[in-house]
């Protein structure tokens, strides 16, 4: 696992660090575009229960998931202070809904360390590491692994 | 640029050309003898020659060429361009298209039939004329005295043109001859220079056919500190008395017939000096001296042979230009009849662009007609004086932005003309084909369309105009037996209706024999052998899936490939197809598309709450059902009584899961849609919010396919809106699942 995550994560990477409930979570800065306040979403039919609907990115139609619920937490219920995260995940760009950004992280490997072992394979899915900051524990997420099934699903 | 870029450029050209040279030959055809017409077809080969020479592809090089001399013949009007002529002509035209698409992509040509009409060309060159031929005129009055023995320099391939020149006979042909005046008009562009020509050498070598006068045209240079030191800024305008031919003059450009702007005709006796509509500044001939150096920022000067005899014409020129300014002044209101080449110049100057910029640039003018529109709409709300400046200035902007989106549209529209062209050549073919003789006359070639809508024109029409030839139209015998012209005309025509394209495919040929259509219907169990059909609904049958009424399989169609396929691709475009036909005058197709794909004319509806657009295209009718209309059937499903017909309904809020049960269809409105299947359907939905244009989104580029739902658009009020697809609905309505991998029409 740490093999993994070193490739990952080169020295003095970037994060960027958000909350949803009582969780902190990060992504890397380099696959967020911009992030946004929420705009009430057009809901898809027959579209899964994290799948909020699509809202207009500057003419571009853009789905936004929550991701909380994506995660198998509960689902949210987006308020004006809630945030979109607007990244891109392979060729397409998604909004992902969060409650709130925290930080910008700089980090270096030293900084990583592997996800225990444990029984879900949600998380082993999307968890590529985990960071202690400040006493804080923030789960790093790998976005291509948590859409990858998603993907499949369409195709 | 590299060589590839180069030769696809000239692939590029050589479209342009065979269609110049097509549409040329078919205006021949029709019995234009306009010189100029003869001229673009004869321009036309010629510059698919150069280039392909230019890249060593020497089949199309030696093809070019064979047509090109045959094409002189009729030129210098040694050969009359009658049918039987054009006919050949047109088929080398074919050939020559198929060699230069075969020189682009690789592929292989028709050796046999090439080598054939190398031949018949080769024999009308010499004029073994076809029959029915007879014999040319010798002259037509305002053509060049028939003095042309000119293949050009490089016809050193195949052919050589008959050795028969009016040298020999004697000097009786002189005088007519001598007192040829042309008047050449020679503007190079800055590439003529590039490339190594020099202006001067080419005056050298023109002034040794005869009795040359120069002016030059100097109005076009800038000041010093302005100019541009390797730009061409002269031109030159040139009387010269010769002996020769015009196709020796133009012999003396060969080389330079693409960097410049040349025209060359013969002088009318009393117009001899003419000028265009410039002022010509008379030419110092002085520096005409080979020993004089070319004046230097100019990169240019005429040298001639014999400074005296030039003096004299520099007077004589000299004299005429005063003359014909004073004549310009005169005629200045009178808006003297614009020279051939001033008419020429005047075409649309046009630029390639590549057709990603357009599309980002059609996209990006979506998004501003989109933020205007949310613009606008929140000063409303904040603003309710309706006074203010702001508003005034969103109105402004509000017009320009429409405008603005207009222009931009109008880039990709293209008219239809190169389409209807590629018809003709299929009429051509497939009526040879079948023993048919068969004229398409075209009209409306100029109405404009998408380039979208174009090219997917293209493949119903091939197959419609396949139809009309071999079923339509009848055979010779039949016609002359009905009391018709043996030769049968399709007639394809285009025009604009409220916001539409309309093409109509008209044939006169027996139309539709509704007797067998019913008798086909019935046996392929598309009907009840006793269904009371009205005309119309018969003729209409030809659309069904797998109907096909050719007794053989013929090459041409009848492959089971049959109308119904055309309907498709017709619907798939957004656009309506109808037939009326009547026994024995023929039958005409109708086909209405909409402009462009990147808009679409839509129902603003609101279901659950949620608010959908319904493309326009696919609704019938609308109506309030009444409680009385309304009638269950079975467990779960209703129909709706219209007009003593039954017709299922389907609840669009359940087929999409907005709600959980059926809403009550007499709160709400139906729409009934004609679905692919050709089944009606009413859909309901809560309320109509009214008609609007919207633009298209792709939901996929973010997101995927969603059954159901064909596209997205954004509103006025910046929320995305999704497009019913209603094929897929009423499918859905007829038990078939939504599923993700059900397909359904694209809207790309």
């Amino acid at each position: 696992m740490s093999y993994a995550v070193k490739n990952l994560v080169q020295e003095g990477r970037e994060l960027i660090a958000f909350r949803i409930g009582d969780q902190e979570f990060c992504v890397n800065i380099m696959s967020v575009r911009e992030i946004r306040g929420w705009t009430p979403a057009t809901p898809m039919p027959h579209a899964p229960a994290y799948m909020m609907g699509v809202i207009n990115l500057r003419g571009a139609v853009l789905p936004i998931i929550d991701l909380s619920a994506r995660l198998g937490m509960k689902e949210a219920e987006p308020t004006a202070r809630h945030v979109i995260i607007v990244a891109q995940v392979k060729t397409k760009i998604v909004g992902l809904l969060v409650e709130a950004v925290s930080d910008i992280l700089t980090i270096t490997d030293d900084n990583i360390q592997p996800v225990p072992e444990v029984s879900s394979e949600l998380e082993k899915q999307y968890a590529r590491g985990i960071l202690a900051i400040d006493k804080r524990m923030i789960c790093m997420i790998d976005l291509d692994a948590l859409f990858a099934e998603k993907e499949s699903e369409a195709a | 640029m590299d060589m590839n870029e180069i030769k696809e450029i000239f692939f590029q050209e050589c479209e342009e050309q065979l269609a110049e040279l097509e549409s040329g030959l078919l205006k021949l055809n029709d019995g234009d003898r306009d010189p100029e017409t003869v001229n673009a077809v004869f321009r036309a080969v010629h510059s698919i020659k150069g280039g392909a020479g230019a890249f060593g592809l020497d089949d199309l090089v030696a093809f070019a060429h064979v047509f090109e001399t045959t094409l002189d013949c009729v030129r210098s009007n040694k050969l009359e361009p009658n049918h039987d002529v054009l006919k050949v002509m047109l088929k080398s035209a074919d050939v020559l298209a198929d060699l230069v698409s075969a020189s682009r992509d690789g592929g292989s040509v028709d050796e046999s039939r090439t080598r054939g009409l190398v031949k018949e060309l080769e024999a009308l060159a010499k004029g073994e004329l076809p029959a029915g031929g007879h014999e040319a005129p010798k002259a037509a009055p305002a053509a060049p005295a028939p003095k042309a023995e000119a293949p050009a320099p490089t016809d050193d391939s195949g052919f050589q043109p008959i050795p028969f020149t009016f040298e020999g006979f004697g000097d009786d042909e002189e005088p007519a001859i001598e007192g040829a005046t042309y008047e050449i008009t020679f503007k190079p562009r800055r590439e003529l220079y590039a490339k190594g020509n020099e202006a001067a050498l080419l005056l050298r070598d023109l002034s040794r056919l005869g009795e040359m006068s120069i002016n030059c045209d100097m109005e076009a240079l800038p000041a010093l500190d302005k100019m541009d030191p390797e730009a061409s800024y002269f031109a030159w305008k040139i009387s010269l008395k010769t002996t020769k031919s015009e196709d020796d003059i133009r012999a003396v450009f060969e080389f330079a017939e693409w960097d410049c702007e040349l025209e060359v005709k013969v002088a009318e006796e009393n117009t001899s000096d003419e000028e265009l509509p410039m002022t010509p500044v008379p030419f110092d001939l002085s520096i005409l001296d080979d020993s004089a150096a070319p004046a230097e920022e100019e990169k240019a000067a005429a040298p001639a042979e014999d400074p005296a005899a030039n003096a004299v014409a520099a007077a004589e020129t000299a004299t005429g230009v005063a003359k014909a300014v004073a004549r310009a002044a005169e005629r200045k209101e009178a808006a003297a009849p614009a020279t051939p080449a001033a008419a020429a110049a005047a075409a649309p100057q046009t630029i390639r662009v590549d057709l990603d910029r357009v599309d980002r640039l059609i996209n990006l003018v979506g998004e501003l007609v989109i933020n205007q529109a949310m613009l606008s709409q929140s000063v409303i709300e904040n603003d309710n004086t309706g006074t203010s400046s702001i508003n005034m200035g969103l109105e402004e902007l509000q017009q320009l932005t429409r405008e603005i989106q207009d222009s931009v549209m109008a880039i990709r529209a293209q008219p239809v003309k190169p389409v209807f062209q590629r018809m003709s050549r299929i009429v051509r073919e497939v009526a040879d084909m079948v023993g048919k003789q068969i004229r398409l006359v075209t009209e409306g070639e100029n109405t404009e369309v998408d380039k979208t809508v174009i090219d997917k024109l293209a493949e119903p029409l091939t197959h419609m105009i396949r139809n009309a030839v071999d079923h339509g139209i009848e055979s010779p015998e039949k016609r002359e037996a009905a009391g018709k012209n043996p030769e049968g005309t399709i007639k394809l025509s285009a025009k604009h209706r409220s916001g539409r394209i309309l093409i109509e495919l008209q044939d006169d040929g027996a139309g539709i024999n509704r007797e067998r259509v019913r008798q086909k219907a019935i046996d392929n169990d598309l009907i009840a052998a006793d269904a009371n059909l009205s005309d119309d609904e018969i003729d209409n049958l030809i659309f069904m899936p797998g109907f096909s009424t050719a007794d053989k399989i013929s090459d041409i169609s009848g492959r089971g490939v049959g109308m119904d396929v055309v309907k498709r691709s017709i619907q798939a475009l957004g656009g309506r197809i109808s037939i009326s036909s009547r026994p024995g005058f023929g039958s005409t197709f109708t086909m209405s598309l909409p402009l462009t794909l990147a808009v679409l004319d839509g129902m603003v509806v609101t279901v659950a709450g949620q608010t959908l657009v319904v493309p326009l295209t696919a609704i019938v009718e609308t109506l309030q059902p009444e409680t009385s209309a309304i009638h269950s059937f079975g467990a779960t499903q209703r129909l709706i009584s219209i007009r003593n017909s039954f017709c299922p309904l389907v609840d669009v809020g359940r087929v999409l899961n907005y709600r959980a049960t059926q809403a009550n269809p007499v709160e709400g409105v139906a729409l009934l849609v004609e679905s692919e299947g050709g089944g009606q359907r009413a859909l309901m939905v809560d309320a109509i919010q009214g008609q609007r244009q919207v633009v298209i989104k792709s939901l996929e580029a973010n997101y995927t396919n969603v059954p159901g739902i064909a596209a997205a658009t954004i509103l006025g009020d910046g929320r995305v809106a999704l497009i019913l697809d209603v094929d897929a609905v009423v499918a859905a309505s007829r038990g078939q699942s939504l599923k993700p991998e059900m397909s359904f029409a694209a809207t790309g």
